[in-house]
């Protein structure tokens, strides 16, 4: 194994559900520094020359291969910015799963704040999988701000899978995509704040190439007396198609701004966005607790399977 | 088996007291199939509710085995043998068939026993197990899906609101055979059926008649149908088949 403590071991597993060395290429960093690392024929790891980060080049025609780039940090106090730059072929079907968990039982703020670019070639499909994790009862917050930027060539496909589910005090997603011809992006967020948290999701979708195509959605839930924002505009600036969702439950104090956007400049776009916020509905506990749940099962169960 | 005892619900509205139900008595046995009928706003679904736990009477006792249940919530009445089928089924969304079927019999269950569920409301499991129970389901779908969870929590006693309505594209006759095969499958299991479908009130022990709060008549099918007949058959010459009302919210 890496030779990394207990607490990092549990990181691993929460983020990237890494029990062991993964196979293929990977990137391990932990508390500021890497610690494994793996290229393999076709996937190349390489650290930028000044230290900031990693650069992912991926051979054209690399199929079915993954890469993982996962971060836990398990020290109070540290902040550190990482830039990390995928360079995707032509004609590529690969799957990367990158994510951070950070364990903070100090006084001091824990913050990692990932910048991943991605450059998708022709014809690509590229599955990402990201997973924020916090945990540890110290006084320091754990924040994460991930900045993510897409380009996509003519097309080419991208689903990102998004999730924050528990533990991380403060976040400030934002991502941008740019859509050349044909090009397909699915974005799927679960996300779930309590106690105090906050977090803000800002997406900015440009579809430029004609026969783009976007559907970003979000399913959130806000508990406690936690905040959340969604901002997401999709521009269409070509024959296109876009589609944006939030999809929220608030509970408690939990309160959540759903800001939808859309801007067509081309009289060929068709975009939709959809917006709904509220507290679980009534029938839907009375229903599981005629199966004899209680009513706190019951809403565990629906927020388990709204977020699944 | 379960006992009504001057059960009343009323309702408060705009500063008037709006009764129901009223003075309700009513013995459901063990391994009994009763069919409540009557006229629309007759109260049957509140009785149902009540039954449930979902609403409260305002005056009277509900026992079911001898306990007094009328403050038991919906969880404990649940765990202590009661089912309910919805008359409009709930959607969630992100919860599949499988969960809710999972959840209905409260214990880890396979996906091919969860299968045999669907399969017996006349759903090609294969196709359903994983879907969301969402608005992507056609009310029927969902009104089969409703009744696979309440065959799947297996009650001593179970409770189904209008289990026809919507179910027009599957076999009646399939309907049928599942309160057939649950009153075979489960032991000293007693079924409540909310209908005005006279192929439901055929399978019937026995029939209660509610109409304007009141329970009207009650005894076994041979006595009670000749009294419904008159209404059923003005509704038949309708050529609306074997409706004697439309739903009941």
């Amino acid at each position: 194994m890496l030779n990394l403590d207990a607490t990092s071991d549990r990181l691993l597993a929460e983020v990237a559900d890494l029990h062991k060395v993964p196979v293929g290429a990977f990137n391990i960093r932990a508390n500021g520094k890497a610690v494994a690392r793996n290229s393999s024929a076709n996937i190349d790891i390489v650290p930028k020359e000044n230290g900031s980060g990693i650069d992912i080049k991926i051979k054209p025609g690399t199929k079915n291969e993954s890469v993982h780039i996962p971060v836990v940090m398990t020290a109070s106090g540290i902040k550190e910015i990482v830039y990390n730059d995928f360079y995707i072929g032509e004609d590529c079907d690969v799957v990367i799963v990158a994510g951070c968990g950070i364990d903070n039982c100090g006084p001091k703020d824990s913050e990692h704040d990932g910048i991943h670019r991605f450059f998708v070639g022709r014809g690509s499909k590229v599955k990402y999988v990201e997973k924020h994790y916090g945990s540890g009862d110290g006084a320091g917050k754990r924040i994460l701000n991930p900045g993510t930027e897409v380009y996509m060539e003519e097309d080419s496909y991208m689903e990102m899978e998004m999730t924050q589910i528990k533990g991380v005090d403060d976040t400030v997603r934002d991502t941008k995509a740019e859509l050349g011809k044909g090009a397909r992006l699915v974005v799927r967020e679960r996300l779930m704040t309590h106690g105090n948290q906050n977090a803000v999701s800002n997406y900015r979708v440009d579809l430029n190439g004609e026969g783009s195509s976007a559907d970003v959605v979000s399913r959130s839930v806000a508990r406690d007396d936690s905040y959340q924002k969604f901002d997401a505009v999709l521009t269409g600036n070509a024959a296109c198609s876009g589609h944006t969702e939030c999809d929220a439950i608030i509970m408690d104090n939990g309160r959540i701004l759903a800001v939808p956007g859309l801007e067509a400049n081309n009289v060929d776009a068709a975009l939709v966005h959809e917006a709904a916020i509220g507290k679980i509905a009534g029938d839907q506990l009375i229903k599981l607790m005629t199966f004899g749940l209680t009513e706190q099962e019951a809403e565990e169960q629906i927020i388990n399977g709204f977020l699944k | 088996m379960l006992e009504l005892q001057h059960v009343s619900f009323g309702v408060n509205e705009e500063g008037q007291n709006k009764e129901i139900l009223r003075d309700i008595n009513l013995t459901i046995p063990d391994g009994n199939l009763t069919v409540i009928t009557g006229p629309n706003g007759g109260g049957k679904s509140t009785m149902a509710k009540l039954i449930a736990g979902i609403i409260r009477p305002t005056e009277g006792k509900i026992l079911f085995n001898g306990e007094d249940i009328t403050e038991m919530s919906i969880t404990d009445r649940a765990r202590a043998g009661i089912g309910f089928a919805f008359q409009q089924p709930v959607r969630f969304k992100g919860l599949q068939v499988f969960d809710l079927i999972r959840l209905a019999t409260g214990s880890k269950l396979s996906s091919v026993d969860a299968c045999k569920y669907l399969s017996e409301v006349g759903l090609c499991a294969r196709d359903y197990i994983n879907r969301e129970v969402n608005s992507s389901l056609s009310g029927g779908e969902l009104k089969r899906i409703e009744i696979a969870t309440v065959l799947a929590k297996g009650s001593q006693l179970s409770v189904f609101d209008e289990p026809e309505a919507g179910i027009d594209l599957w076999s009646f006759q399939n309907l049928i055979k599942v309160f057939e095969g649950m009153r075979k499958n489960i032991k000293d299991s007693s079924i409540l059926i909310i209908s005005h479908q006279e192929r439901i009130l055929n399978i019937a022990d026995e029939i209660v008649v509610l109409s304007d709060g009141k329970l009207i008549s009650h005894g076994p099918k041979d006595e009670i149908m000749p009294s419904l007949a008159g209404t059923m058959s003005a509704v038949k010459r309708c050529g609306k088949d074997v409706s004697l009302e439309g739903g009941e919210g």
